[in-house]
C-alpha cells in the first residue's frame, strides 16, 4: 500500500538540551474501511503524520473533538494500535517496531491510564487483586513486598487501605479513577498517557482528581500526556498543547500563546465555543457551522476548509504544513500571518 | 402570579432499594412561569433527572414512591389526574422531552422518518385528543408531513425529505439532537423537559444546539426546563437556575445574579470548582452523602464551612434575598461568618 503524502518532521518549540523523553515523528495509523464483502474500500486515517515531542516534566495537552484521532494517537503511542508508519522513541529507545516481549519492560514506563476507569477494573476481582495484577506481570517482587507498594500506592492517591477490600461497584466513580491511577502507578512509570481522565465527573470531583494529578506528579516526578476534549482544565494544567482535527495537528505550542492569540481558526472557534461564566454568551454570536465531514473521504487540501469561513481556493488545492511562525507556537493554515 | 405554568410544592420521592428507602427528593418546592428558560443545575445523585422524570409521570411505578407534594402543569395537580389522561393528553403533547442521550433515543431498525410519522399520528396537534385506535387519515398525515418538513428545516438540518428516509445510524450526533429538538418542537408544546441535552456532544455542537434550542423557544414561548451538571450550558441559554444538591432545592435566582451573587455556601462552592485563571482548582471536601440515610437538617452541612448546630437540626426554610432570588440557609454569604462555625 502506498502512504502518500510528504512527512513534515516540524518541530514546534525550540528544543530543550535534553533529548525529549518521547518523540512522535510522522506517526501515521489507517484503518481500512471494508465493504459488506469484507472487501477494503478505503482507508480512515486516524492518524496522519503527527509529529511531536514530550519533554520530561511537562503535561502536554491534546485537544480536540471527539474522532480526531486524539484517543488513537495515545493508543498508538502505548502499541495497543500498532502504526502504519513513522517512529515512536521513548526514552532513547525505538518502540514502533519491537516484539512484544521486547517491549514489555519498556512499556512498564510508559502507562496509560482508560478513560473509563468503572469499567477498566475487573468487576469480580478486589481492588487488591487488581492492584496486584500489575506487579505480578512486571516485577519479581514477593507478595509482601507487591502488599507493601500497593499499601503505599493507596495513600498517595488518597484512598484508605480498608478499599483494598472492596469491589469496584462499591466504591463511588471518583474513588474509582483514583484506584485505576494507583494501578498504574505501582509501576513507577515515567510518562503517563491520561485518557480524558476527567470525563464524567461532577466539577467539584473533578477539581480534587486534577489536584491529585499534579500533586502525584510532583511526588513521583511523572510526565504526562493529558488528552481531553476539555479546553478549560486543559489550560489550568497543561505546558503546552496539541490542538487535533481529523487526525492532523493543525496548531501546538506554549498553553498560553494558544489560548490568548490561536491562529488555526478550528482552534479559534473551539475557544470561542467555551462557555464563560460572566462574560458575553457564545451562543449569540457563535460562528462556526456544520460538523467534521466523513474522515473516510477527507475534503482535497485543508481538512479545515468546508466549514472554514476564510477558506480560498489554495486551501482546496495542498494541505497547510504544520510550520513554527513565531516562538514556541507552530499552526497549519495558508491564511495565518 | 398569573403567568405561572408550573408549579412543584413540597414534592417528596423515595425509591425502594434493597438498602432501604432512598430519599432522593425531599420537600423540593420549584416554579415556572411561561416562556421562561429555566435550568436545573446538580452534580450527579443531585436528584434532577427525578424531579425532571416526575413531572413528565415517567417515574418507575413499583420503584418511586411519592410521598407528598403536588405538580401543578397549567393549574392541574399531575399526580391527582388519571394516568391515562394525562398520558393522552399532557404527556409527550404539552409537555415534550429532549434526551440526554440522542445516541439510543431512536430506535436502530427504523427509518427517522417513520418514528416522526409514529409520533405525529398520536400526538399531532391536529390530531383529536382522544383518537383511541382510529387509522391515520390522508389528509392529515398529509399536513403533519408537511409541518414536519418544516421544522426540519427549522432545525437547520440539511435537506429534510432525505433525512426522513434515512437510518438513525445514518446521522451524526447532532444531528440527531436537532432531530429530538425538532420531534420535541413538533406537537406544540408549553413546556419542555430537556435533560442534559447537550451533555453527550462536543463543545462546538454544544454552542450551535444551545443557540438552537433558545432561539426557538423564545420565537415560539415554549418554557424549557433545562436539566444540566455543567454551570456554562446554563450560563447560556437559562433565564433563572435553581440548584439542587442531595434532593434539596438550596438556592434559587435570575441567572445574572446567581453568577454574580450566589449566596448559598453551596453555590460558591461548585461555581469555584470551575477550572479557573483566578483561583485555581478548588474542590469541595468530602463527598455527596449516601441518600438511604441521609443527614439531618440541611444535606449539605458536613461539607459545610459554615455549619452550626441548627443546620444538622432543622432544614432551613426558604427566604427571599432579592428579586426571584431565594434560598435555603441560616448562613448565606450575604452575612458574616457564624462564630461557632468549624473552622
Amino acid at each position: 500500500m502506498s502512504l502518500a503524502g510528504e512527512t513534515s518532521a516540524v518541530r514546534t518549540a525550540a528544543r530543550a538540551d535534553a533529548p525529549p523523553l518521547l518523540d512522535v515523528a510522522a506517526l501515521r495509523k489507517y484503518f481500512p474501511v471494508r465493504d459488506v464483502w469484507q472487501r477494503q474500500v478505503g482507508w480512515l486515517k486516524a492518524l496522519d503524520d503527527v509529529s511531536l515531542f514530550v519533554r520530561k516534566g511537562e503535561i502536554l495537552g491534546i485537544v480536540g473533538e471527539s474522532g480526531c484521532g486524539k484517543s488513537t494517537l495515545g493508543k498508538t503511542i502505548m502499541g495497543i494500535h500498532p502504526a502504519t508508519d513513522g517512529k515512536i522513541v521513548f526514552e532513547g529507545n525505538d518502540i514502533t517496531k519491537l516484539r512484544p516481549d521486547k517491549s514489555r519492560a519498556l512499556r512498564r514506563r510508559l502507562q496509560y491510564s482508560y478513560q473509563d476507569p468503572g469499567a477498566s477494573l475487573d468487576p469480580r476481582w478486589k481492588i487488591r487483586r487488581s492492584l496486584h495484577e500489575p506487579l505480578v506481570i512486571h516485577t519479581e517482587l514477593s507478595a509482601d513486598a507487591r502488599e507493601k507498594r500497593v499499601r503505599a500506592i493507596m495513600r498517595s492517591v488518597g484512598l484508605p487501605e480498608t478499599h483494598l477490600d472492596l469491589y469496584p461497584h462499591e466504591i463511588s466513580g471518583g474513588q474509582q479513577r483514583r484506584v485505576g491511577l494507583a494501578r498504574i502507578l505501582t509501576l513507577q512509570p515515567t510518562l503517563v498517557i491520561l485518557d480524558e481522565p476527567t470525563s464524567g465527573l461532577d466539577v467539584s470531583v473533578q477539581a480534587t482528581v486534577l489536584n491529585l494529578f499534579l500533586d502525584l506528579k510532583k511526588e513521583f516526578g511523572l510526565t504526562y500526556m493529558f488528552i481531553s476534549h476539555d479546553l478549560s482544565v486543559v489550560r489550568m494544567i497543561c505546558d503546552r498543547v496539541a490542538v487535533m482535527y481529523l487526525g492532523k495537528i493543525v496548531e501546538m505550542g506554549a498553553i498560553e500563546s494558544i489560548f490568548s492569540a490561536p491562529k488555526h481558526p478550528y482552534t479559534q472557534s473551539l475557544l470561542a465555543a467555551i462557555p464563560q461564566i460572566g462574560g458575553r454568551k457564545v451562543t449569540d454570536d457563535f460562528w462556526l457551522e456544520g460538523e467534521p465531514p466523513d474522515p473516510t473521504n477527507l475534503p482535497s487540501g485543508c481538512r479545515f476548509r468546508t466549514r472554514c469561513p476564510l477558506a480560498e481556493s489554495r486551501c482546496a488545492q495542498s494541505e497547510p504544513p504544520l510550520i513554527e511562525k513565531r516562538p514556541h507556537h507552530a499552526d497549519a493554515c495558508w491564511l495565518s500571518a | 402570579m398569573s403567568d405561572r405554568l408550573l408549579a412543584v410544592d413540597d414534592l417528596t420521592v423515595s425509591f425502594s432499594s434493597d438498602a432501604g428507602r432512598v430519599q432522593v427528593l425531599d420537600h423540593v418546592t420549584f416554579a415556572m412561569s411561561r416562556g421562561e428558560i429555566v435550568g436545573l443545575v446538580g452534580e450527579s445523585g443531585s436528584g434532577k433527572t427525578t424531579l425532571a422524570r416526575a413531572i413528565l409521570g415517567i417515574l418507575p411505578a413499583n420503584a418511586a414512591h411519592i410521598e407528598s407534594g403536588g405538580i401543578r402543569f397549567e393549574g392541574e395537580d399531575l399526580l391527582q389526574a388519571d394516568p391515562a389522561d394525562i398520558a393522552t393528553r399532557v404527556r409527550g403533547r404539552t409537555i415534550t422531552f429532549v434526551p440526554q442521550d440522542p445516541f439510543t433515543s431512536f430506535n436502530p431498525v427504523f427509518t427517522i422518518g417513520s418514528q416522526i410519522m409514529e409520533l405525529m399520528k398520536w400526538k399531532s396537534p391536529l390530531a383529536p385528543p382522544s383518537s383511541g385506535l382510529s387509522r391515520y387519515a390522508r389528509t392529515r398525515r398529509k399536513a403533519d408531513r408537511v409541518k414536519v418538513i418544516e421544522l426540519l428545516k427549522t432545525v437547520q438540518l440539511p435537506d429534510p425529505e432525505a433525512m426522513l428516509a434515512k437510518y438513525p445510524h445514518e446521522v451524526s450526533g447532532g444531528q440527531r439532537q436537532r432531530l429530538m429538538i425538532a420531534m420535541a418542537l413538533m406537537t406544540d408544546p408549553k413546556l419542555i423537559i430537556a435533560d442534559e441535552p447537550t451533555t453527550a456532544l462536543d463543545v462546538t455542537i454544544q454552542a450551535q444546539i444551545l443557540k438552537l434550542l433558545r432561539q426557538l423557544t423564545r420565537e415560539r414561548g415554549v418554557s424549557v426546563l433545562f436539566t444540566t451538571h455543567d454551570l456554562g450550558a446554563a450560563h447560556e441559554i437559562c433565564d433563572r437556575i435553581c440548584v439542587l444538591y442531595a434532593g434539596q432545592e438550596v438556592e434559587t435566582a435570575p441567572a445574572g445574579r446567581f453568577f454574580a451573587h450566589p449566596s448559598h455556601p453551596y453555590t460558591r462552592s461548585l461555581l469555584d470548582s470551575l477550572p479557573s485563571r483566578e483561583h485555581g482548582i478548588r474542590g469541595i471536601r468530602g463527598e455527596i452523602p449516601a441518600l438511604v440515610n441521609p443527614p439531618a437538617g440541611c444535606r449539605f452541612h458536613p461539607r459545610c464551612d459554615r455549619a452550626t448546630g441548627e443546620c444538622s437540626a432543622l432544614r432551613p426554610s426558604e427566604t427571599a434575598v432579592g428579586d426571584l432570588h431565594t434560598l435555603r440557609c441560616y448562613h448565606p454569604l450575604s452575612q458574616p461568618e457564624p462564630a461557632s462555625a468549624a473552622s
